[in-house]
C-alpha cells in the first residue's frame, strides 16, 4: 500500500506598509513613476547616509500585532541583515532577527473540519529592495531604487498549516485583519502582499518534520495553491524514490508549474545579522499600545455584526460585503449619503458582483465612488430613470465611473413624465395591438406586459414604468 | 609672519576687525601649501579655486554683517572622510577615487554656515583604518616635524596641516584615536567629542557606533570655538543627541584648583616610553602645582579594549563597506563575468589591503557559529569598561593619561605587524566604546624632537571639565612650530 | 598559534565579503587572521555571564520620523556618480541566468 503523506506549511508574508514614505527618509512610497525619481542618499545607500525610522511603521507594526494577538516586544532594535545584490543598495537590509516588534499570536480560520488557530511567531519590520529590470537587448539589468525601503512587515507563521486551503484561509484572514486596520491594501497581484512558502513533507504519524524548501515568487492565491500541490508532489517522489529534500529557496514558475532551485555558490545564506549601530532601539509603553488598541478600526467580525443589526442586511449579504474593505468602505459611504442601505447592498451585491465576475475582478479592484453610486440610487428613487436605464448607466457607473446626473442629461435618459405626450403613445400601441387589448379583457394578464413592453419600445425605453402601467389600466 | 602661524580664532578677529581680508587668509593658506605640501602630502584634493570664490562670497557676508563668528572667512581643512558636495571625496581609496558627493555632511554645514571657507580635503588612512596614514591609496602624509615619521592616523593629513600651517584648523574624525594620536604626534591639539555631540551624517562610516568627528587646532580655544560650531543636534542622526551644553568656549578658563584628577595606573605600564612616561607625569605635577587633586587609580580592563574595539569596529566596518560594491558611484573593475565576479574584481581591486584584512576579519567574527563568542563577548566586554569608567567618574572630574605610548613612528615602520600597530591605541581605544569625550593636547617632545601629547578624558557630555583641564595646562607652555615651517 | 584558518574559511569568508584574494595574499590573510584571533581570544580571560551585551552606548530610544513626504526627485544627482547607466536607472551586470 502506498505511503500517505501529510504536507506541514508554514509562511512568510511580507506586507507592504500604507505609509505615506518609506521606512528610514521622507521618499514617497508611491507606486509608479519612472526609475529612482522617489529615491534619495537614504534609500540608495550613499556613503555617509543615515536611516530614520517613520514612526507611522511602528504604530502599523504594533496595531497589526495587537489583531493578530501577538504581544508586542517593548524593547526592540533593528538589525542589519548583510548579503550582496544590486537591488540592495546598502547590500545590507535594515530589517529585525533579533528583537521583532511582535511575537507569540495567532488567528483563528475557518477548515472544513471546522475552527483552526494558525500560530505567528513573529512580525517584524523591514525594508523592502529596489527593482530590478532584466535588459534582454544589452544583457543586462537595471536597477530602480523607488521601491527600496519602503517599509514591510514580515509575518512569519508557525508550521501549522497542512492544506492549500487552510494557507488560502490564513492568508484571506490576515488581507482582511490588515486592510481593515488600514495598515496596507494587501494587493497579491501589485506586490503589496508577498507569501513566501515553506513545505515540508512528511509521513502521516511522523512525529519530525521533514526537510523543507522556501517558494518564493507567489504573486496570487491561484498560484500559491498550485505551487503548493506542486512542489508537496516534487518531495514526495523525490522519498518515494529514495532520495531526500535539500533545504534551500526555490522560485515558483507559474507558467510552467514547476519550481526551480535558486541556489547559487555565491549565495553562502550566512546573513551576519548585528544589532544596526546607525538606529537607536524602541520603547514602546504601555501606554503606547493602549493608545494604538483604542484607535484600532473596526474590523470585518465587529462591522459584520454591525451590518446585520444596524442595517438588517441578511447574514450571506453582510458576509460578501465584508469581504474586502475596500467593498465595506463603498458601502458605507454610499449609504451615508443617501441613507438608503438596503438598496445600496442590493446594487454591490447583484449588479457589482456580475460585473466582477464577468470582467474577472476582484472587489479592491473597484474603481467607482461611493457618490457616483449614490447619486444613481436617487435618480432610480426619484423616478427620473427607470431600473433598466438605471442598469445601463451603472455599467459606465462601474467602468468609468461617470457622474449619473450628467450622463442621464447628456444620453437623453430621463424617463418621460409627461402625462400627456404617454397617454398618446399609449393611445397608439393600443389601436395597433387589438389582440393583446382583446386577450386582457378576456382576462389574460400577461397581455399587459406585452403592451408596455410596446409603449417603452416606442418611447425608446425612457418611459417611466409605473406611469405606463397606470395609464394603460386606465384606458383599457 | 605669515597669517597662518595665528590661531583660528585670532585669524578670525584680525578678518571681523577688517584687518586682514578673507582672500588675504586663503591666500596665505594656499602659499603655504604650495610651499610644504610636496614634502608633506597633508592633501588629496586642495580646492584652490572653489577656496578662492568662496572667500569672496564669505568676505560680503561678513561686510554686511550677516555673518560675525569667531571662524567667519578662516580657511579650514576636512578630512576627506567628510562628504563635501561637489568636491571628491576619496576616504583616500581607490574605491572612491572618483566619488563627488552631491550633498555635505551636517558638521561640515555648521561650518559652513558659521563662514568657513574650505581649503581642501585632508588625506587619512584608507576609510579611517590605521593610525599612521600610510594606508592611503594616494601615498603616505609626513610628520612636518620630521619627515621620516609617520603624522600619526588615520586623521593624519589635517593634523599634520594643522601643524604644518597649511590651514588654520581642521576637521578630524576619531573611531579608535584618530583624532588625538596624530594631534599627539604633530603636536596640535584635537577634541574626540561625546559620541552623539557632533552629528555623523555625512561622515563616511568605518565603526558607525565609534565614529566622532572633532576639531584639530593650534589650541584649546580654538578646539573649544570649532566644537561650539560643530556640535548640533541632527534629525538626520538617530543617534545624534540632543545636549543643553553647546557653549564649551564658557569653560577657557585658567584654573584647575580642586580639580580631580585621577592617573590610571595601568597606563604606565609595560610598552610606555620612558620619555613620553617622563613627560605626561611632570604635566600631572605641573597640573598638581596649580592646584589640582591629582591622584593614581586603578582603571579595570584597561587591556580588553583593543580586542574588543577591533571585533566591534571590523563588524561594522564588514558591514558598513559592503556599499561599494561598482554599482552606484565609486571604482569599478574594467573586466568581469558576471555579477559576482564583478563585485569581487572591484572590491579586491579597490580595497587596500587594511581594509581587505579588517572587512575579512569583521565578516568572519559576524559568520554564522562566532557572534556569539567574538561578537556578542566584545559588546559585553564593552558594557564592563564602560562601567569602569563610570566608577571611575564618580571619584575623578577627568582622567589623564598619554595619548600614546610612543611618538611618532618612522615611515614604513608599522604595518608590517599589524597586531603591534593596533596596540598603540592602547590608551585612546577605550574613550570610544564607552563613547566617552578626549582632548589631546601637545606637553612636550622626545630626544629626537618628536612631540609628545597629553589626554584629558571626561566623562561623557563633561567636554567642558577636559577643556577647562587642558588649557589650564596649556596656559604653562608656548605653542612650539615644526622647523620646516620658518624655512 | 592557537588559531589555525583554513583555506576553506578564508575562501568563505571571501565569498561572504566578496573579495578575491590571490594566493599570497589567502596565505597572508590566515596568517593575519590566525593572529588577530589569537590576539581577541583574551576577551575570554573575563566572565560576561550575566552582562548585557551593549550595542548602544547611551539610552537614547525612540527617535522618529514623522510620515511626511520631504523629498522630491533627485535622480539626476542619485545617478551622478554611477559607473553604468540606462534609462535612470543604475545599469549591472544581469543577474539572472
Amino acid at each position: 500500500m502506498a505511503k500517505q503523506y501529510e504536507t506541514v506549511i508554514g509562511l512568510e508574508v511580507h506586507v507592504e506598509l500604507a505609509t505615506k514614505t518609506k521606512i528610514f527618509c521622507g521618499c514617497s512610497t508611491e507606486f509608479g513613476g519612472a526609475p529612482n525619481t522617489h529615491t534619495c542618499p537614504v534609500c540608495t545607500g550613499m556613503p555617509g547616509s543615515l536611516p530614520v525610522l517613520n514612526k507611522q511603521v511602528v504604530e502599523y507594526a504594533i496595531a497589526v500585532g495587537l489583531a493578530t494577538n501577538c504581544s508586542i516586544t517593548q524593547y526592540c532594535k533593528f538589525d542589519r541583515k548583510n548579503y550582496f545584490y544590486p537591488d540592495n543598495p546598502q547590500n545590507y537590509q535594515i530589517s529585525q532577527l533579533y528583537l521583532p516588534i511582535c511575537r507569540n499570536g495567532g488567528v483563528e480560520i475557518d477548515t472544513p473540519a471546522g475552527k483552526k488557530i494558525i500560530g505567528i511567531h513573529e512580525i517584524h519590520m523591514e525594508e523592502d529592495a529596489g527593482k530590478l529590470i532584466h535588459d534582454e537587448w544589452e544583457d543586462c539589468s537595471l536597477v530602480d531604487f523607488n521601491r527600496s525601503g519602503v517599509p514591510l512587515i514580515e509575518i512569519v507563521s508557525e508550521p501549522d498549516m497542512r492544506s492549500a486551503e487552510e494557507v488560502i484561509a490564513y492568508l484571506d484572514k490576515l488581507r482582511l485583519i490588515i486592510q481593515y486596520l488600514g495598515a496596507s491594501d494587501c494587493k497579491l497581484n501589485e506586490g503589496s502582499m508577498r507569501a513566501d512558502v515553506n513545505l515540508s513533507v512528511r509521513e502521516v504519524g511522523a512525529k519530525e518534520f521533514g526537510t523543507r524548501t522556501e517558494m518564493k515568487n507567489l504573486n496570487s492565491f491561484k498560484a500559491i495553491a498550485r505551487a503548493i500541490e506542486g512542489e508537496r508532489a516534487r518531495q514526495i517522489e523525490l522519498l518515494e524514490e529514495g532520495k531526500s529534500v535539500t533545504q534551500e529557496t526555490r522560485r515558483w514558475d507559474d507558467n510552467k508549474e514547476y519550481s526551480y532551485a535558486m541556489r547559487s555558490k555565491e549565495d553562502a545564506q550566512d546573513y551576519r545579522y548585528f544589532p544596526d549601530p546607525d538606529l537607536v532601539p524602541i520603547m514602546i509603553s504601555d501606554e503606547w499600545i493602549a493608545r494604538i488598541k483604542a484607535a484600532q478600526p473596526e474590523l470585518r467580525t465587529e462591522k459584520l455584526e454591525r451590518y446585520k443589526k444596524e442595517f438588517d442586511i441578511p447574514d450571506y449579504d453582510a458576509e460578501i460585503l465584508t469581504s474586502s474593505k475596500h467593498m465595506a468602505d463603498i458601502f458605507e459611504a454610499t449609504t451615508e449619503l443617501c441613507k438608503k442601505p438596503k438598496k445600496v447592498s442590493n446594487w454591490l451585491m447583484v449588479e457589482t458582483l456580475r460585473l466582477m465576475k464577468e470582467n474577472d475582478m476582484e472587489a479592491d479592484d473597484l474603481k467607482f465612488s461611493p457618490e457616483n453610486l449614490a447619486k444613481l440610487i436617487e435618480l432610480v428613487d426619484a423616478g427620473t430613470i427607470n431600473s433598466s436605464v438605471a442598469k445601463e448607466v451603472f455599467e459606465e457607473v462601474f467602468k468609468n465611473n461617470i457622474d449619473p446626473d450628467k450622463y442621464v442629461e447628456e444620453k437623453g435618459l430621463k424617463a418621460v413624465n409627461d402625462e400627456g405626450a404617454l397617454r398618446a403613445t399609449i393611445e397608439k400601441v393600443i389601436a395597433d395591438n387589438p389582440q393583446s387589448v382583446e386577450d386582457y379583457h378576456n382576462g389574460k394578464e400577461k397581455a399587459i406586459g406585452f403592451l408596455v413592453g410596446q409603449t417603452m419600445k416606442a418611447m425608446q425605453g425612457k418611459a417611466n414604468p409605473g406611469m405606463v402601467n397606470k395609464i394603460l389600466k386606465e384606458l383599457l | 609672519m605669515s597669517l597662518m602661524s595665528l590661531t583660528a580664532v585670532e585669524l578670525g578677529k584680525k578678518i571681523k576687525a577688517g584687518e586682514v581680508t578673507v582672500k588675504e587668509a586663503v591666500e596665505a593658506a594656499i602659499a603655504q601649501i604650495e610651499k610644504t605640501e610636496n614634502r608633506l602630502n597633508c592633501y588629496v584634493t586642495v580646492d584652490k579655486e572653489g577656496a578662492l570664490k568662496k572667500a569672496e562670497e564669505v568676505q560680503k557676508l561678513i561686510d554686511n554683517g550677516s555673518l560675525t563668528g569667531p571662524l567667519a572667512g578662516v580657511p579650514v581643512a576636512v578630512k576627506d572622510n567628510m562628504c563635501t558636495k561637489d568636491l571628491l571625496t576619496t576616504c583616500s581609496s581607490k574605491i572612491l577615487g572618483n566619488f563627488v558627493p552631491t550633498y555635505t555632511a551636517e558638521a561640515v554645514v555648521n561650518l559652513e554656515k558659521a563662514g568657513a571657507v574650505i581649503l581642501g580635503k585632508t588625506n587619512m588612512d584608507e576609510f579611517a583604518m590605521g593610525s599612521t596614514t600610510e594606508t592611503s591609496a594616494y601615498g603616505e602624509t609626513k610628520n612636518p616635524w620630521n619627515v621620516n615619521h609617520v603624522p600619526g592616523g588615520s586623521s593624519g593629513g589635517s593634523c599634520a596641516a594643522v601643524a604644518a600651517e597649511e590651514c588654520s584648523y581642521a576637521l578630524g574624525s576619531d573611531t579608535g584615536g584618530s583624532i588625538r594620536q596624530p594631534s599627539s604626534f604633530c603636536g596640535v591639539t584635537g577634541i574626540k567629542p561625546t559620541y552623539g555631540t557632533v552629528s555623523r551624517y555625512g561622515l563616511i562610516a568605518y565603526g558607525s557606533s565609534l565614529d566622532q568627528i572633532g576639531p584639530v587646532a593650534k589650541d584649546v580655544t580654538d578646539c573649544a570655538t570649532i566644537l561650539e560650531v560643530i556640535a548640533s543636534y541632527d534629525e538626520k542622526d538617530s543617534t545624534s543627541v540632543k545636549r543643553e551644553d553647546y557653549d564649551f568656549t564658557s569653560c577657557l578658563v585658567d584654573d584647575v584648583k580642586g580639580l580631580k584628577i585621577g592617573i590610571p595606573k595601568a597606563y604606565f605600564g609595560e610598552g610606555l616610553e620612558p620619555e613620553v612616561k617622563k613627560v605626561i607625569l611632570d604635566a600631572a605635577k605641573v597640573l598638581e602645582e596649580k592646584g589640582a587633586i591629582v591622584e593614581e587609580f586603578d582603571l579595570g580592563l584597561a587591556d580588553y579594549a583593543i580586542p574588543a574595539y577591533y571585533v566591534i569596529a571590523a563588524a561594522e566596518a564588514s558591514s558598513n563597506l559592503s556599499r561599494f560594491d561598482g554599482v552606484k558611484y565609486g571604482y569599478r573593475t574594467e573586466d568581469y563575468e558576471g555579477l559576482h565576479n564583478m563585485y569581487k574584481k572591484t572590491r579586491s581591486e579597490g580595497f587596500g589591503a587594511e581594509v581587505k584584512r579588517r572587512i575579512m576579519l569583521g565578516s568572519f567574527v559576524l559568520s554564522s557559529g562566532y557572534y556569539d563568542a567574538y561578537y556578542l563577548k566584545a559588546l559585553r566586554t564593552k558594557a564592563l569598561i564602560k562601567e569602569e569608567f563610570d566608577k571611575a567618574f564618580e571619584k575623578y572630574d577627568v582622567i589623564l593619561g598619554p595619548v600614546a605610548p610612543t611618538t611618532a613612528p618612522e615611515l614604513g615602520k608599522s604595518l608590517s605587524d599589524p597586531i603591534k600597530m593596533y596596540l598603540g591605541d592602547i590608551y585612546t581605544i577605550s574613550v570610544n566604546l564607552a563613547g566617552l569625550p578626549g582632548i589631546s593636547v601637545p606637553a612636550g617632545e622626545d630626544s629626537k624632537g618628536l612631540p609628545i601629547g597629553l589626554q584629558f578624558i571626561g566623562d561623557c557630555f563633561q567636554e567642558k571639565k577636559i577643556i577647562r583641564a587642558a588649557y589650564s595646562f596649556e596656559q604653562t607652555r608656548t605653542y612650539k612650530r615644526p622647523g620646516m615651517i620658518e624655512e | 598559534m592557537a588559531n589555525i584558518i583554513s583555506d576553506e574559511t578564508i575562501e568563505y569568508v571571501g565569498i561572504l565579503a566578496k573579495l578575491e584574494l590571490s594566493e599570497e595574499e589567502k596565505e597572508q590573510a590566515k596568517s593575519d587572521m590566525g593572529k588577530m584571533l589569537d590576539y581577541i581570544d583574551k576577551l575570554n580571560e573575563l566572565d560576561t555571564t550575566n552582562v548585557e551585551p551593549m550595542s548602544h552606548v547611551f539610552q537614547v530610544n525612540n527617535v522618529f520620523r514623522q510620515d511626511v513626504v520631504a523629498n522630491g526627485d533627485d535622480r539626476d544627482n542619485i545617478l551622478k556618480n554611477a559607473p553604468g547607466i540606462k534609462e535612470g536607472a543604475f545599469k549591472v551586470p544581469k543577474t539572472v541566468e
